[in-house]
């Protein structure tokens, strides 16, 4: 699929959006597809550190909250529109990004992985000291009139439709680009990588820089879709689990893989919601990741290649 | 490089060492294991800063000092390591390892000539080419890293430890490839080796490193085999 066909598709879905956007189905469904959606964005946005680089980051609700609190901060102190939001929250959040990557020089693997941890538990409880964006008690969001579309469940869903899209594309990019080969390298030697001339030190903040701009993005309209922000549900564990496990059920190597992994696992959760409780989400994660960890390690789009193979 | 001194912290490895390898040459560079070999290689490559001493590169007339650029400038001003134990990307493939040994943007735009010069000089490795460099049999993976540093239209290549880790047919054979591809480029090479006799046949002449110091310098082969350091470390006598 060369990159003019990536497009039209990529326009195409954006198109099927609105046009599920007019349809005024069940308001229930842009509710929860915006969640699918949503985490289409978030297990991208990992993946270009996770696993085109190979840095586990634990730390996704501290890059997710951060997106969420930019907005909160920015519709406090200036009433500004939902597109700065996103762009802030992007923007902000990719400073962080920028942050930890100055981190990688130090720490690899596991104690990576543990510091972006500790990172959220560090910014969420600054956030909870912090009166201005709500503190411990939260922040509620009247929303203004909504423009354009019937409702904000609608253009919320339809904004989402499009962050999906952007950010695949992006990740789709970069995964073929030379910056995508040197990512592959240093995740698979770092040291090697270095002999060969690869810019790893760069091509890491890159990673990280980009990585934590797409969680910013997915966090940005967070208040609008919610309307009520407290620390816990911006922190979510979910959060850091899900970024971590849509990626390794559909395959971490390919821009597909995250995509399939977070419709399939996105949408069991919300069926599960619906039917069961939400509080077997993490459970439903967790089995399913027990299971592919097991039967299929590289995940779904590493299992059809090896079939494939054969 | 003149009396380059360097290590790691406050461990020195390398002693005051100089060495020289002029334009077309092969030198061997010899000594056992813990001597400094591969930290004077890393030097080189920009990877290990040098506590003191300098490493230039004279070309033309013109000198670049080495000794404070980064890895990928050096890659860049045209030399490239074999390193030592192959460091492939064992999960990526035979084709996308070549392609990573043309990085540097330099090297990108002459990967239509040298990909097909890679598959001509080691034929199995087109054969391989959609399979995992992890996969392949160590002879092979040597094959791929000399392969991979060639990606990079190296003027000087250097090769640190090609025998560890192969039988000795297999080390034969990686030691014939590199002669051959040394005069078919007229490339300059400069060989880490602890295995004197396969070293040997391919350089013109050699150093001997003893604890981070030159010991010996052989200006040809016939009077490394006959030095007594040689005897005393390799032949036993």
């Amino acid at each position: 699929m060369k990159t003019r066909g990536a497009l039209a598709v990529g326009v195409a879905v954006i198109g099927l959006g609105l046009a599920l956007a007019g349809l005024g189905v069940n308001p229930y469904v842009y509710f929860a597809g915006y969640v699918v959606l949503q985490y289409v964005v978030i297990a991208t946005a990992w993946n270009v550190l996770g696993g085109y680089a190979g840095y586990v980051n634990f730390g996704t609700p501290a890059f997710f909250a951060l997106g969420a609190y930019t907005s909160i901060f920015l519709i406090e102190a200036l009433r500004a529109p939902l597109p700065v939001l996103i762009l802030s929250g992007g923007l902000v959040a990719a400073l962080l990004g920028l942050g930890i990557g100055y981190l990688t020089l130090r720490l690899k693997g596991v104690f990576f992985s543990i510091a972006t941890f500790a990172l959220s538990v560090v910014l969420q409880t600054l956030i909870i000291n912090w009166e201005y964006v709500g503190g411990a008690k939260g922040y509620t969001l009247i929303r203004p009139p909504v423009p354009f579309f019937r409702s904000w469940g609608v253009l919320l869903f339809t904004l989402m439709v499009a962050l999906a899209v952007v950010t695949v594309l992006v990740a789709r990019t970069i995964e073929r680009s030379w910056i995508g080969r040197g990512l592959a390298a240093l995740r698979d030697d770092e040291d090697a990588a270095e002999c060969m001339g690869v810019p790893t030190l760069r091509l890491k903040l890159f990673a990280t820089t980009l990585s934590g701009f797409f969680l910013g993005v997915a966090g940005a309209p967070f208040p609008y879709y919610v309307t009520y922000v407290e620390p816990s549900s911006a922190f979510d564990l979910n959060y850091a689990v899900n970024a971590l496990a849509m990626p390794m059920i559909g395959g971490t190597t390919t821009w597909l893989g995250p995509v399939i992994g977070a419709v399939l696992l996105g949408t069991a959760q919300q069926v599960a919601t619906v039917t069961i409780s939400s509080e077997l989400n993490l459970l439903i994660v967790g089995v399913v990741l027990v299971l592919f960890v097991v039967l299929a390690p590289e995940g779904l789009t590493g299992l059809v290649r090896k079939l494939r193979r054969r | 490089m003149r009396d380059v001194a360097a290590g790691y912290g406050a461990v020195r490895v390398l002693h005051g060492v100089s060495i020289e390898v002029r334009e077309g040459e092969t030198v061997a560079l010899l000594g056992t294991n813990g001597n400094g070999k591969s930290t004077l290689i890393k030097s080189i490559m920009g990877m290990l800063t040098p506590d003191a001493g300098e490493i230039y590169l004279e070309s033309g007339g013109t000198r670049t000092d080495l000794t404070r650029r980064s890895t990928e400038e050096i890659v860049d001003l045209g030399i490239a390591l074999v390193p030592e134990g192959r460091r492939l990307f064992p999960r990526l493939t035979v084709e996308e390892n070549l392609l990573l040994g043309a990085y540097r943007p330099g090297a990108r735009a002459d990967i239509d000539r040298n990909l097909p010069f890679c598959f001509e000089a080691f034929p199995v490795l087109r054969e391989r080419r959609r399979q995992l460099a992890g996969s392949m049999s160590g002879g092979e993976q040597q094959m791929l890293a000399v392969a991979r540093a060639l990606m990079s239209s190296p003027r000087i290549l250097l090769v640190d430890e090609p025998s560890v880790g192969l039988a000795p047919i297999l080390v034969t054979r990686v030691i014939a490839k590199i002669r051959e591809l040394k005069e078919r480029y007229q490339l300059t090479v400069l060989m880490a080796e602890q295995n004197f006799n396969q070293a040997t046949k391919i350089a013109d002449r050699g150093y001997i490193i003893v604890h981070g110091r030159i010991e010996f310098e052989g200006r040809t082969t016939a009077e490394l085999r006959e030095n007594e350091l040689v005897k005393k470390y390799y032949l036993g006598v």
